[in-house]
């Protein structure tokens, strides 16, 4: 595992006054973003307990594992990070110390012939660390007008690595509309996170069945899209 | 202000005796019928009283602070109805600059006018200048689907969120003779009639309600339930002539247009949700819904109380 990546027990390996600068900004951040959209976790298909999962959900906006973090009880958030893109988190002094100390994000590098570590060997040490993942399947953010992008291979290949460990959908509402691309200002509207059934690989399932039934899962929350409440 | 503080503390007091009977009666009800919280109907009954004690906490704090505790109370619930109505509403991402200045041009503006107390302007800010540019901002993205729709939704959730409900701390500028120093007690009667009536208008209904008024609208309202509710209303108007200028027939019929006004903004506010779909606008009050749920009646009387009053006792 990197240096970067501490595990879940010592979040991180960052100094005192940095953990809890990093608190204080998870603090801030979960409030602004509750000012904005009013976020609420609807947990239909599971429950908000303690358990290994992998939180996977749909990409509009760069605030979407935002909204997953703050509905997160304070527990689960403890011990969930966030996957995100190492070529945008580490490229200021800012992101990289909200990804790491506030977030505690397991970064992995999104660009093949730049990367020396491989993403879901990353993902799985991180699990194998205690850690709940946040992870978006459809790789880069949705900006067309197809609500959800066909999945990239890494749900398939981390689920293939760590089969006992629960895959959880989860769609994110709304959010598109508070902070379309491009744009600088949200614009206040309710959003709300939706939490379906796990699932898990099936014995002997190839990677574009599983990839299909995951996709579908995710999709059936949508509930045709657009709604905030 | 400090006229008004017996006067508004004897009514707070009130308020709070009231809730605390209200709590003994959910908490006994909850006991004998729905233990474990087996009665959906006596849970959210209990959740509606809980959220009661918030909210008359909320503008009690407002009250007691003021001008600026009122006016920033109200600022924070339109932003928050606001909030609610164009998550409904139809809009493109050409909205964008528009919506924005909605929220954060717009809405601001509206209360600094009602704050600096420039009655010529606040008067038509939304209904003209809001009305004109806002469809520029939308227009000059060049995206023309659905674009009266559009233009024509914000226009409405900006009439009804920012425009009307600043019409509730407006009150507090009117200069009614022999009055002065007590116009907060305005807002607290609007406030205790239209909040009375509905509740009223609830409980008639759940005791007495046969007939229903319209059932593709809002299955709850019944004739029992409106008869009921604008007669409580009427007399609980006409009870608290003490803290307002009128006498006790005009505060009663005060109260009767307020209630009459609220029923009616209740109805409308649920003809838009059946057309969008919802069934509450959010879910911030717990037991209530949303602050549109909560601020349906209030923002449908302000405005025709406060110019009502305005034009037959305010001085100017």
């Amino acid at each position: 595992m990197d240096q970067s990546d501490g595990d879940v027990e010592t979040g991180g390996p960052g100094t005192w006054p940095r953990r809890i600068a990093g608190l204080a900004v998870g603090q801030g951040i979960s409030f602004f973003a509750r000012l904005v959209t009013a976020v609420r976790g609807i947990w239909v298909g599971i429950d908000p307990v303690a358990g290994q999962r992998v939180y996977y959900a749909n990409h509009c906006s760069n605030g979407d594992f935002i909204l997953i973090w703050t509905v997160l009880p304070p527990r689960l958030r403890r011990v969930t990070r966030p996957v995100a893109g190492a070529d945008y988190w580490l490229t200021s002094g800012l992101r990289s110390f909200i990804g790491r100390d506030v977030f505690n994000a397991v970064l992995i590098d999104r660009r093949p012939e730049m990367r020396t570590e491989d993403p879901v060997a990353q993902m799985a040490g991180a699990l194998d660390g205690g850690a709940s993942l946040i992870l978006f399947p459809e790789g880069t953010r949705n900006t067309g007008d197809t609500p959800l992008l066909p999945f990239k291979a890494g749900l398939f290949h981390l689920a293939k690595a760590r089969p006992e460990v629960d895959l959880v959908p989860v769609w994110i509402a709304n959010l598109n509309s508070v902070m379309p691309k491009g744009e600088v200002v949200p614009i206040p509207l309710l959003c709300t996170v939706t939490f379906g059934a796990a699932l898990r690989l099936a014995a002997g399932e190839d990677k574009e069945a599983f990839l299909t039934r995951a996709r579908g899962a995710l999709l059936a929350l949508s509930n045709g899209e657009g709604q905030g409440t | 202000m400090n006229a008004a503080h017996p006067d508004l503390l004897t009514l707070l007091f009130g308020a709070g005796a009231v809730l605390i009977a209200a709590s003994i009666i959910g908490a006994v009800l909850a006991r004998r019928y729905s233990p474990g919280g087996s009665n959906a109907a006596i849970e959210n009954l209990n959740a509606r009283i809980g959220a009661w004690w918030g909210m008359v906490a909320a503008l009690g704090i407002a009250f007691l602070a003021g001008r600026t505790g009122v006016i920033l109370l109200f600022t924070f619930l339109s932003f928050a109805a606001l909030r609610e109505f164009l998550t409904l509403t139809r809009k493109s991402r050409a909205d964008h600059w528009a919506l924005a200045a909605a929220f954060f041009v717009v809405l601001p503006v509206q209360y600094w006018l009602i704050w600096i107390d420039w009655y010529g302007m606040y008067s038509i800010f939304v209904p003209v200048y809001a009305f004109l540019l806002l469809p520029i901002l939308s227009a000059a993205r060049g995206e023309t689907e659905g674009f009266l729709v559009r233009v024509a939704e914000t226009q409405w959730a900006l009439m009804i969120c920012v425009f009307c409900a600043s019409h509730v701390p407006a009150l507090l500028y009117l200069q009614v003779p022999g009055y002065e120093g007590r116009e907060v007690l305005l807002i607290a009667f609007l406030v205790v009639v239209v909040q009375g009536s509905d509740v009223l208008q609830y409980v008639w209904g759940k005791l007495f309600g046969r007939h229903k008024i319209a059932p593709k609208l809002s299955p709850s309202k019944t004739w029992e339930g409106f008869l009921g509710g604008m007669i409580s209303a009427t007399l609980i108007g006409a009870g608290l002539s003490w803290i307002t200028p009128f006498t006790p027939l005009e505060a009663a019929l005060m109260a009767l247009v307020i209630a009459l006004l609220g029923f009616a903004g209740g109805l409308v506010m649920s003809a838009i949700k059946r057309d969008k779909g919802v069934k509450d606008w959010g879910h911030l009050i717990p037991g209530h819904g949303g602050f549109v749920d909560r601020l349906d009646s209030v923002v449908f009387s302000a405005p025709i109380f406060f110019h009502l009053t305005r034009y037959y006792w305010s001085a100017v």
